[in-house]
């Protein structure tokens, strides 16, 4: 089959692989029909992520059809039409019974790795590194999912690949952002970033009864985008004191809540900005906190910060006095997929939401490297890559 | 532990641990970095494989004096009731199946044959009697005299608070009895015991909760270097047996079959 492999800083190739086999009894094979380019993945591009290896096989937002199961698979059947997870849970362990389902004590291969770094090991990720499990990605043709009965949901409408393709990462990870935002009428939710699980987390937090949300990024069309979505918007290259701006959005008190959709590769001016750029490029203190900073600082007192955005590594010139003297609330992690990904589905057939309407562009796989070149450089207004695995043309 | 046979090597054992476990730490931890450092293909990646190697190198040195005894001991909370856990534990035979390093072991009542895979494929055996056991709380099992392998095993069933599961103990001393015997049985229980008690304590979880135990082994990827496989082969010892009886998907039409041939050839992890 065809997929697409990372070997290295800023390269990906798109290979021709083995075809991947059931390998445990609850296993099944996914023929993957629509996948996509996160901005999670970017980070991997970048090659901030530790314990890849080259060879490996990207991508862990992907449905399709399942054509092969394994012994033991009750639920799921060939012809199956499923979203699949990016996190992988066994279902059995006491995490996935509390709905803690990407914390599952079951799911990855190499626990020892993750808990070396982080003391316990959360569940294994479909092509996001060894430590999370080093599992084959979907940016491919073709994939092997663990856990058929858990993870899978099976899609009966006829809704098209792209309205529900999102269900596998993005659109579930804003919800669980807004959600952990503990939101009650009238809240006023500040949102930084507005990439893909930025413009869900700003979508979600109205569905969950916001009064207002404020967008905070710097590209014109991602802000025109949060703008559609419900949102006012600060370009923060506008806006000298970002903080003051907030104060003033939100009469003198703060936003009550801060999500961090940006994550370790965050952009920013000033000293600690290229403090931390530096840093990361020497290759030690992984992460470059910007945008988390400015949530703990523009937070009101006693409010939440919750953070979608992925860490990998150490953060440096955290403001943790700030975050301690307002005593403020932190929510973040991985998101416990299966806990969302049915309530979702239901908003998506109701018509709530539209999550296709983040698409900026369709490519075959075969075009995923330039794809991600352009997701990575924000060029063509680029918001969302979504990728086709067995179309030809130049172009789908 | 409050077991009877593991009483008495307690005293000395948390010692014991601390300067068997050190010199290991130092080597596979050193070994990792090395090999993460090489991955990065940097300046930065050369100084982490650099100091990694370096790391490597001292913990083996300081380990050249191999202990006269090793001791590890690991817990996991499972959950399931202990008495299922105990009595699949009390089926000898099924220990091979999350407990890699053993080929089998086969039980006659108070008596079992246990046969290990050691260094460089051959095999390894001894004779082993239980010397206590509580149905769905412990047991405690003993290498025969004149084993080359001197061990004493033991595996504790506690309920956990709130009715979640069972906390699952294992404890493992090994006893070296010197001389080229000691040193293979070093070589063979000495490769990170630590880190191959716990491992077989994850995979009795994976197996007792989840149905099965999770694995990478035999899937696709792109093409791997020569260091990369390396540590593959050092980590999965049986990876490449298991790739090649992986069964075949037939479902395929033949136009998208895979072309194992030319710079696109991947390959099975």
């Amino acid at each position: 089959m065809k997929a697409l492999c990372w070997y290295g800083k800023h390269d990906v190739r798109v290979e021709t692989v083995p075809d991947p086999v059931i390998l445990n009894p609850h296993d099944c094979i996914v023929k993957i029909t629509r996948t996509a380019i996160c901005g999670s993945d970017l980070h991997l591009y970048d090659g901030y992520i530790p314990t890849m290896e080259a060879g490996d096989i990207l991508g862990h937002e992907f449905m399709g059809e399942i054509v092969e199961v394994g012994p033991e698979v009750k639920k799921r059947k060939v012809g199956d039409r499923v979203v699949v997870p990016f996190t992988i849970s066994c279902g059995h362990c006491s995490f996935c019974k509390q709905q803690l389902w990407s914390l599952c004590d079951n799911s990855n291969p190499n626990a020892a790795v993750a808990e070396a770094l982080y003391g316990y090991s959360g569940s294994g990720l479909f092509g996001y590194s060894h430590m999370y499990g080093g599992y084959a990605g979907g940016q491919a043709q073709y994939a092997r999912v663990p856990f058929a009965d858990v993870g899978p949901l099976k899609i009966e409408s006829d809704l098209n690949d792209e309205q529900v393709l999102f269900l596998s990462d993005i659109f579930p990870t804003g919800y669980m952002a807004a959600e952990n935002c503990n939101i009650k009428d009238g809240d006023v939710v500040a949102v930084w970033g507005c990439g893909p699980v930025g413009q869900f987390a700003i979508r979600s937090a109205k569905l969950l009864g916001a009064g207002k949300v404020i967008a905070i990024d710097r590209i014109p069309e991602r802000l025109r985008l949060a703008q559609e979505g419900g949102a006012e918007i600060v370009n923060y290259e506008h806006a000298p004191d970002l903080i003051e701006t907030l104060k003033e959005l939100t009469g003198g008190r703060g936003p009550d809540a801060c999500i961090d959709a940006v994550g370790m590769e965050s952009h920013g001016h000033g000293i600690d900005w290229y403090s931390d750029r530096a840093k990361q490029m020497l290759g030690v203190g992984f992460d470059r906190p910007f945008a988390l900073r400015q949530c703990i600082q523009s937070c009101r007192k006693g409010g939440v910060v919750s953070v979608p955005g992925v860490y990998g590594g150490f953060l440096d010139n955290f403001p943790f006095g700030a975050a301690f003297g307002k005593g403020l609330t932190f929510r973040m992690g991985q998101t416990h997929m299966q806990k969302y990904m049915g309530k979702l589905l239901d908003h998506i057939q109701k018509g709530d939401i539209d999550p296709s309407v983040i698409i900026t562009h369709r490519l075959p796989l075969l075009n995923a490297p330039d794809g991600y070149s352009t997701f990575l450089k924000k060029q063509e207004n680029c918001i969302k890559v979504v990728l086709d695995p067995w179309s030809q043309g130049a172009t789908a | 532990m409050n077991l009877k046979y593991s009483r008495s090597s307690r005293g000395h054992c948390a010692n014991g641990r601390l300067s068997s476990i050190a010199p290991w730490v130092a080597i596979v931890g050193g070994g990792a970095l090395a090999a993460y450092g090489i991955s990065r293909k940097s300046v930065s990646g050369v100084a982490l494989a650099a100091l990694g190697a370096f790391g490597a190198v001292a913990g083996s040195k300081r380990g050249a004096v191999t202990p006269a005894a090793i001791h590890v001991q690991k817990t996991f909370t499972i959950d399931r009731p202990s008495d299922e856990l105990y009595n699949h534990w009390r089926n000898f035979d099924n220990l091979p199946r999350f407990m890699k390093h053993l080929k089998s072991v086969t039980n006659q009542g108070r008596y079992s044959h246990w046969a290990a895979i050691g260094p460089i494929g051959m095999t390894v055996e001894w004779d082993a009697e239980l010397l206590d056991e509580k149905p769905g709380e412990y047991l405690v099992w003993q290498s025969l005299p004149g084993s080359v392998i001197s061990n004493r095993g033991s595996v504790e069933f506690r309920p956990a608070p709130n009715g979640s599961g069972t906390e699952v103990t294992v404890a493992l001393t090994y006893r070296n009895p010197g001389g080229k015997a000691g040193a293979a049985m070093a070589k063979l229980l000495g490769r990170e015991p630590e880190q191959q008690v716990r491992e077989d304590l994850r995979r009795f979880k994976e197996l007792m909760e989840a149905g099965e135990i999770a694995t990478v082994v035999g899937q696709p990827s792109g093409r791997r270097s020569a260091v990369i496989k390396a540590m593959h082969a050092m980590k999965e010892p049986e990876a490449t047996q298991r790739v090649r009886k992986g069964p075949q998907r037939q479902t395929q039409p033949a136009s998208l079959k895979p072309q194992l041939t030319g710079t696109e050839a991947g390959g099975a992890r």
